[in-house]
């Protein structure tokens, strides 16, 4: 995999997640919407951040630029030292299933699978650990789905789901930690819970994690809180 | 697999469905096998049992007649005979008749004239072999329709009348009709028409239907260079099988029928693959996005329709199997082929997973962003 090369090892060390003057456009001429524009950002290691912004305003796009979903139109993104702009589709998928976790609105678990295989799932594919895996049972438990394991989707509520979601996007052990929407489903009080379980694996296994919201309530739990108006990313007053 | 197990027992009632329609299309495989290879016994299952490599008939004859159109004279076997690359060469006269047992058993036959002492006269399971001048030996067939050894039967119109004194080993039937073997002298006067007490014209007695061929063991007969020598026109032995009575209309037939019936097959699997596929769409765009290499994803699902296809094939064949050992022996012409089954089952499976794998390598590049967002 000479296309994942590791590049600035200091920013590296530092940062989970950097993007650097990234756009991204879609279409041409007078469809031309940029999704991103110029955006800069970092997240260091253990550092809870939140993207909030009206609807439509590039927030998803971010979330698929930073995670090696989408290629940027310009502009670089490094995850844990890795160039995620530099490869093809198969170096993302590598990057993507080593380094990143995605949490998805409402799980987006997989219809068929129990809990617990929700949660080895991502081992299934994982190239065999460059870092030690996390076990799916202990993760399970850690975000209180012990009892639950043998259950599948439909069984589970929406906030069970989201903790399922969650177990599923760390057992891999990522660098970086991607959340779209977590709690548009939720309730007050199982979104605090959500969100704070979030900020407590934040900060416990060292991830990067950047959070997209409607949801002002939750603020609270996040170090920093970002702004997206019209693909323009800028610091919440 | 891991997706692949799991998807199969949480949707059993889709896939059972889909299972079940296959596992009937493999039945239906399986009789059509059982109807082909019976038709085939039926039709020409006493040409191939006869220990010929090919039949040198008559020059510019029509070619899905020639076993009722062509006649050699004994200028052609001698002829045949002198060829380098030929064992043995002996003439062959077939003819359909009609007739009736002293035990009123009312009867088709197809005669094989041979020469008693040349490489045709057929080995006998019952009886004695060819010798006397009205004895026959009957196909085992016939012996299911009623006719004994020892039994006379009496040719419609010309009356002449045969003696059964053997039974073949085994079915041999010519265009759906049982063979009796005859000694050629009187085959020429049942072709001719000549009755009992009527004379035979002298040019007769050098007539037959074709020269029956045998290659020398490990030769490939030249028969162009025979037909030249001989003023013949010669057909393999499998060749002649186009001209027994309807064989050639009868199989085209059938292979129509299972042609369709493949085709069918593989765009029924290949359309439940396609809308089964397309509404895992999303799920797929997840394990994309999680990582997931475009190769797991497919050989999780084309391991998926394998278990799937090969399930439903086995239990499909097997019912078939069970309903054709039922048929077999009845008024319809019927037999099972081991190969022949295993071929069309594994042309099933095979198609099926064509099918299944066009659906599911479009899905696969499916856009890995469309996981966020959507409410799901
Ligand atoms: N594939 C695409 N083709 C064209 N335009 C697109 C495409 N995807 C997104 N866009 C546009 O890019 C802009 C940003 O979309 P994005 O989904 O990032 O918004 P968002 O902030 O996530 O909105 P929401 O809060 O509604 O989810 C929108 O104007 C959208 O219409
Ligand atoms: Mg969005």
């Amino acid at each position: 995999m000479n296309a994942i090369a590791a590049v600035e090892p200091d920013t590296s060390r530092r940062h989970g997640l950097v993007l650097r003057d990234v756009s991204l456009q879609h279409g041409d001429g007078p469809d031309l919407v940029r999704a991103l524009d110029e955006v800069n950002l970092t997240v260091a290691p253990g550092e809870f951040t939140a993207v909030v912004g009206p609807s439509g305003a590039g927030k998803s796009s971010l979330l698929a630029v930073a995670g090696g979903l989408t290629r940027p139109t310009a502009g670089t993104v490094l995850v844990a030292g890795h160039d995620l702009t530099a490869g093809g589709q198969r170096a993302r998928a590598a990057l993507r299933r080593e380094h990143i976790g995605f949490v998805f609105q409402s799980g987006n678990l997989l219809p068929a699978l129990t809990a617990r295989d929700q949660v080895r799932l991502p081992l299934q594919f994982a190239s065999g650990g460059r870092r030690g895996r996390r076990d799916p049972r202990d993760l399970l438990a850690e975000v209180g789905m012990a009892e639950k394991a043998d259950r599948r989707p439909h069984q589970l509520s929406g906030g069970e789901r989201q903790r399922v979601g969650i177990a599923r996007a760390l057992v891999t052990e990522p660098r970086l930690l991607l959340v779209d929407e977590p709690t548009a489903a939720l309730d007050r009080a199982r979104s605090h819970e959500v969100v704070r379980l979030l900020a407590r694996e934040a900060k416990q296994r060292r991830v990067a994690v950047v959070m997209v919201t409607h949801d002002h309530d939750v603020l609270e739990h996040c170090d920093t809180v970002y702004e997206m108006v019209d693909g323009r990313l800028s610091r919440h007053g | 697999m891991f997706l692949a197990l799991r998807e199969l027992a949480f949707a059993r009632t889709r896939f059972g469905l889909m299972g079940a329609v296959i596992a009937l299309i493999a039945v239906l495989m399986v009789m059509l096998s059982g109807l082909s290879v019976g038709l085939v016994n039926d039709g020409v299952s006493g040409l191939q049992k006869l220990p010929v490599t090919a039949f040198a008939f008559e020059k510019h004859v029509q070619h899905d007649a020639a076993f009722s159109r062509s006649v050699v004279d004994d200028d052609a076997v001698r002829a045949w005979r002198e060829r380098p690359d030929v064992a043995a060469a002996t003439p062959y006269g077939n003819s359909l008749v009609n007739a009736r047992s002293d035990g009123g058993v009312e009867i088709d036959l197809a005669l094989f004239g041979v020469e008693p002492d040349s490489f045709l006269a057929p080995p006998v399971s019952q009886g004695s072999r060819l010798s006397t001048p009205d004895g026959i030996v009957v196909s085992t067939t016939a012996v299911t329709a009623g006719l004994r050894v020892g039994d006379t039967v009496t040719l419609d119109r010309i009356g002449t009348r045969l003696t059964v004194v053997g039974v073949t080993t085994g079915q041999h039937t010519f265009g759906h009709v049982d063979v009796a073997f005859v000694p050629l002298d009187t085959w020429q006067r049942i072709k001719a028409g000549v009755g009992p007490g009527g004379v035979l014209p002298d040019r007769a007695t050098r007539e037959s239907t074709a020269v029956a061929l045998r290659a020398k063991p490990g030769r490939t007969l030249d028969l162009a260079a025979g037909d030249a020598a001989a003023g013949t026109e010669s057909l393999t032995l499998e060749q002649s099988y186009g001209a027994s009575p309807g064989y050639t209309a009868e199989s085209t037939t059938l292979r129509l029928i299972q042609g369709f019936l493949y085709a069918i097959s593989a765009l029924v699997a290949g359309a439940f693959f396609a809308v089964w596929v397309i509404q895992r769409k999303h799920e797929v765009a997840i394990l994309r996005a999680m990582g997931a290499p475009a190769g797991w994803v497919l050989r999780d699902a084309l391991v998926q329709a394998l278990i799937l296809m090969v399930g439903a094939v086995a239990v499909g064949a097997a019912v078939g199997v069970g309903l054709g050992a039922f048929i077999t022996g009845g008024g319809v012409p019927f037999a099972l082929s081991a190969p022949d089954i295993a071929a069309a089952a594994a042309g099933l499976i095979l198609l099926g997973l064509v099918g299944a794998a066009v659906a599911v390598a479009r899905v696969v590049s499916v856009e890995p962003a469309t996981a966020l967002g959507g409410n799901r």
